[in-house]
């Protein structure tokens, strides 16, 4: 079991980090009173920052992966979030084989 | 950690962390063939197990984590890791400024409850928000589930490592995009939100393609944010 001195201080320099971006909301959530365009704008971080993350994995990976996006997309409007999930897994396997 | 104190009712606390507990157990599930995954890869680049189920414990964040790993060399690049870091996460501050003021929780319990701030426990919170404040039996039932399940995966993905063979295989590599996908349906399919997925999704594939990761999750989402802000109506409601 090793415990090596530079990667403890990147693992504690990223905690650090991390952990400041996840209060730094806080400071400023008191001060935003958001209606309109504003709002909306607010309102689409949750979809646009999830999107994201994850575009370049669905998009651009191949045709496998872009076609099973699209086909968990169909399901998640129509099933509960594991099941989507399976469906997923499982289009992205078959796709892999076919394609 | 202590509970919500105001809420009055013994029950309310049974019933909130009930549903905490039904809402994160798909992600759990989901984010368990993911935390095997992260241990594997990060055991091959040469860390121990006890570092993986530190930066897992401690820095507890997945995106990041996988950024970081795939960098990862020795010498150990400290500053370029700790910079990507910020960068991933700077989601985080808009995630939060975002979800503080829903939540029943007080200054210092906040500052506790948002160590625990994560992609899905916002989501679902998020989710939640819509109809009910969120509480805090609510939140750190979520937030011990999910925090115990990615600490113990990846931890036991890096004793693992090698024997797991290529996860490519059983698809569980999609895993992640698939929980994701699910979790942004849950926004609904308003017209501002479709312009805002539509146009998250392309600049931040654009982005992934011609720069390279991680500038492709703050590019993508500001130019979503900014495409929000032009789709809605000015005055109205969105």
């Amino acid at each position: 079991m090793t415990l090596d001195t530079p990667t403890l201080s990147a693992i504690a320099a990223m905690a650090v980090v991390t952990y400041l971006t996840r209060i730094a909301g806080l400071f400023v959530a008191d001060r935003l009173v958001l209606t309109g365009r504003a709002k909306a704008a607010f309102d689409a971080i949750p979809p646009a920052v999830l999107v994201s993350v994850i575009a370049p994995t669905a998009l651009t990976t191949g045709w496998a992966e872009a076609i099973a996006a699209a086909i968990t997309a169909v399901a998640a409007f129509r099933l509960p979030l594991l099941a989507t999930i399976a469906v997923g897994v499982a289009s992205v396997v078959v796709l892999r084989n076919l394609i | 950690m202590t509970m919500d104190q105001s809420a009055p009712y013994f029950p309310t606390y049974r019933r909130e962390i009930r549903a905490g507990l039904r809402d994160i157990a798909p992600v759990a599930v989901a984010a368990v063939p993911i935390g095997l995954l992260f241990g594997a890869v990060a055991s091959a680049k040469g860390l121990s197990m006890l570092e993986v189920a530190m930066m897992s414990a401690f820095v507890y964040a997945g995106g990041a984590q996988f950024a970081v790993i795939e960098a990862w060399a020795y010498p150990v690049p400290i500053a370029a890791l700790t910079f990507a870091t910020l960068l991933i996460n700077a989601r985080h501050v808009l995630m939060g400024a975002s979800l503080g003021p829903k939540m029943e929780l007080t200054g210092i319990q906040r500052f506790i409850a948002f160590f625990f701030l994560t992609d899905e426990a916002w989501a679902l919170s998020e989710r939640r928000a819509m109809e009910r404040p969120v509480t805090g039996a609510y939140w750190i039932a979520m937030a011990l589930v999910l925090w115990a399940n990615w600490t113990l995966s990846t931890t036991l993905g890096a004793v693992l490592g090698s024997f797991m063979g290529d996860p490519a295989r059983i698809g569980a590599d999609f895993a992640f995009t698939a929980l994701f996908i699910g979790l942004v349906a849950g926004f609904g399919h308003s017209r501002v939100t479709l312009v805002t997925v539509g146009v998250s999704a392309a600049v931040a594939a654009l982005v992934h393609h011609s720069i390279g990761a991680p500038w492709h999750v703050v590019s993508g989402a500001l130019a979503g944010i900014a495409a929000a802000y032009l789709a809605a109506p000015e005055e109205a409601r969105t």
